[in-house]
């Protein structure tokens, strides 16, 4: 990357390609944002710590070998009576510890999350581009189609989809395909957001010289759509993206919570805090306020890094 | 104008011909329900005379007809788990969620608005300042998760109040009421709130901004170089201005609190509609899947034309505008 002698020759250093993302506006707001800073290592932190799950988690919360019965309802920090094990955010009834659960727990909720974030962000973007380039009737059903699914909450229409699927698939396999119906579900009830504002830009890209450019060149109408109009549409669509994370984040918690999502052989933070209400009321606080916390410290700071990111990427705000 | 109602009035009717396509594709190709409701030990005997019984046999269209006719009488025949009529179980929850939306949304809609006049007008203070973060956490923090924090509080440490249930209840016939009876207002408080914080926070911050904005405007000015009460200006010129998108945003808020009351059902274990549709989605109980669906949407669209109206009796520029 860097170029010494080329850099020495010149009177202005030319700076190279880190430098000048490091200066550029964006970054320039990013480090002037201290809230956008704290959240983005929060997040940054946490996603590190749910892909190296495996490394960092000192059992394997899913195997049954390692459990110890006796280990179970272990207070953080506390050694047990009867093993003497100490754990660092206690154990569950089941004698798991709490911190592996959550590393595993955080690792399906941030799977889910994107997963379905992507899908969502894939459909919309299509189909917005799709309404707003071609018009007429596409448009028209298409956006009828978001007009009908925007009337009902997402999380209903997650949770209906939920339900057909799991009408569809057979009762055996229903366990397995829990993750991917609900990546399902979440994403299908969330590409509105998308489609609209794609199509919107759409609409007013679509009348410009580099796109009659284009179209004059005898550029293919998919080409147009995905080579020329969607680069220029990507800003908000990263803004909804990110918003859409903590959202889909908080769904799939809340269907897993509700007992329609994740199941408890392979349980997401909602799961683990469904588990953990039921021992509210005995006293064993730490099964469900440590979940309870990585959930609430992932939604809130992916929200806090949204809200930046909304005025940071907006014109008008510069 | 009233071609302008037509239309929405026959947009509305599409859209629940649409939602009742997809209610009856649900009960036509979802699972069987001959699974769900026989146990591992079936005959095949036994699950033919089901099938006759629950009319599954019969071709699509016939099956298409007979649903169309029944749902506008609203029949659902009967719930797969349960083996009683949909509509009758549906009539005996309904007062229960009812009840705990219209004292959730009432409460998101006065504290929304006043909180958000006072976070107006008291722009830089301390306290708008305390009001505003937390609110940003009360939209970060998912409805279960404040129900659990509330009963953590106020039954688990305190013992205040219960923490599931409806109290004792009122049976007046056609409607069970929870408001007559000392249990039955304890039992509504905590998941009221839980259910009302997020709209509030969502009502506050719109009433604020728009509060804002309205502020700013020359009539505002004009009213204070004039020496007019600050109190008469923000409540009378002000506030009736930012009532237009507020009045939006509850309408379609109201069916959110609907679709919401799901989840602190669950958590309160709240004997309403969205409890049935929880226990109904776990099991695959596709008429009441179904009927739930068509009743909510019922409620959605309702809602929204009302809402739609209300704008000609709020705003008098609209009827100018869009006249004829």
């Amino acid at each position: 990357m860097t170029d010494t002698p080329i850099q020495e020759a010149a009177p202005k250093p030319e700076m190279t390609r880190l430098q000048r993302w490091w200066d550029s506006d964006f970054m320039y707001s990013f480090r002037h944002a201290p809230v956008a800073v704290v959240s983005f290592f929060v997040v940054a932190i946490l996603v590190l710590a749910a892909v190296c799950a495996p490394l960092l988690a000192p059992y394997d919360p899913f195997n049954p070998a390692t459990l110890n019965l006796m280990n179970g309802f272990t207070p953080p920090g506390d050694a047990n009576a009867f093993t003497g094990e100490s754990f660092f955010l206690g154990t569950d009834d089941q004698g798991r510890d709490v911190f592996s659960t959550i590393l595993y727990g955080m690792r399906i909720s941030l799977f889910v999350g994107f997963s379905a974030v992507l899908l969502a962000l894939v459909l919309g973007v299509f189909l917005g581009l799709l309404a707003g380039y071609v018009g007429g009737w596409t448009e028209t059903i298409i956006m009828r189609v978001a007009d009908v699914q925007l009337t009902f909450p997402a999380i209903l229409v997650a949770m209906l989809i939920f339900g057909i699927a799991k009408g569809i698939t057979p009762a055996e396999y229903r366990d397995q395909m829990a993750i991917w119906v609900l990546i399902l579900a979440i994403g299908l009830s969330d590409w509105v957001q998308f489609a609209r504002v794609v199509r919107g830009t759409t609409l007013v890209e679509k009348n410009k010289e580099y796109v009659q450019a284009a179209k004059l060149i005898g550029r293919s109408p998919l080409a147009i759509m995905l080579r020329h109009i969607l680069p220029n549409v990507l800003s908000p669509v990263l803004v909804i993206a990110t918003i859409s994370l903590a959202l889909a984040i908080i769904a799939e918690a809340t269907l897993s919570f509700l007992g329609v999502g994740a199941p408890p052989t392979k349980p997401s933070l909602g799961t683990l805090i469904r588990i953990g209400q039921e021992f509210m009321f005995s006293g064993e606080w730490w099964i469900l306020l440590f979940p309870a916390a990585t959930l609430l410290a992932l939604a809130l700071s992916i929200n806090l890094l949204g809200d930046w990111l909304r005025d940071a990427l907006n014109p008008r705000m510069r | 104008m009233l071609g302008y109602i037509l239309r929405r009035v026959a947009q509305s009717a599409l859209v629940l011909l649409v939602v009742g396509f997809v209610a009856f594709s649900m009960f036509r190709f979802v699972g069987d329900p001959i699974d769900n409701m026989l146990g591992q030990e079936r005959t095949l005997e036994d699950i033919e005379r089901l099938r006759a019984q629950l009319g599954l046999d019969d071709n699509f269209l016939v099956q298409y007809y007979r649903f169309l006719e029944q749902a506008v009488q609203g029949n659902f025949g009967l719930s797969y788990r349960q083996g009683r009529e949909v509509s009758e179980i549906l009539m005996e929850r309904l007062p229960a969620t009812l009840e705990l939306a219209f004292v959730s949304g009432m409460l998101a809609l006065i504290g929304g608005i006043m909180l958000g006049i006072f976070t107006a007008i008291r722009k830089r203070g301390v306290s708008s300042n305390v009001i505003m973060s937390v609110s940003l956490i009360g939209v970060s923090l998912p409805t279960f998760l404040i129900g659990i924090v509330l009963i953590y509080i106020f039954s688990v440490e305190l013992d205040m109040l219960p923490s599931f249930g409806r109290g004792e209840v009122v049976d007046l016939g056609w409607w069970t009421t929870g408001f007559l009876t000392e249990s039955g207002l304890k039992a509504l408080i905590l998941p009221a709130i839980t259910l009302g914080l997020y709209q509030m926070t969502l009502i506050m911050r719109l009433v604020r901004t728009e509060m804002l904005e309205v502020l700013r405007m020359d009539y505002i000015r004009f009213a204070r170089a004039r020496g007019i009460k600050s109190r008469v200006i923000n409540f009378k010129h002000a506030l009736k201005n930012t009532l237009v998108p507020v009045i939006t945003i509850t309408g379609l808020q109201l069916g959110s609190i609907i679709a919401f009351a799901i989840i602190t059902e669950t958590v309160f274990q709240w004997p309403g509609v969205g409890l049935l549709f929880i226990n109904a989605v776990q099991f695959v109980d596709i008429p009441v899947m179904a009927a739930y669906l068509m009743m909510i949407s019922v409620m959605f669209v309702g809602i929204n034309l009302i809402v739609d109206m209300l704008y000609f009796a709020i705003d008098p520029r609209l009827r100018v505008d869009r006249g004829g």
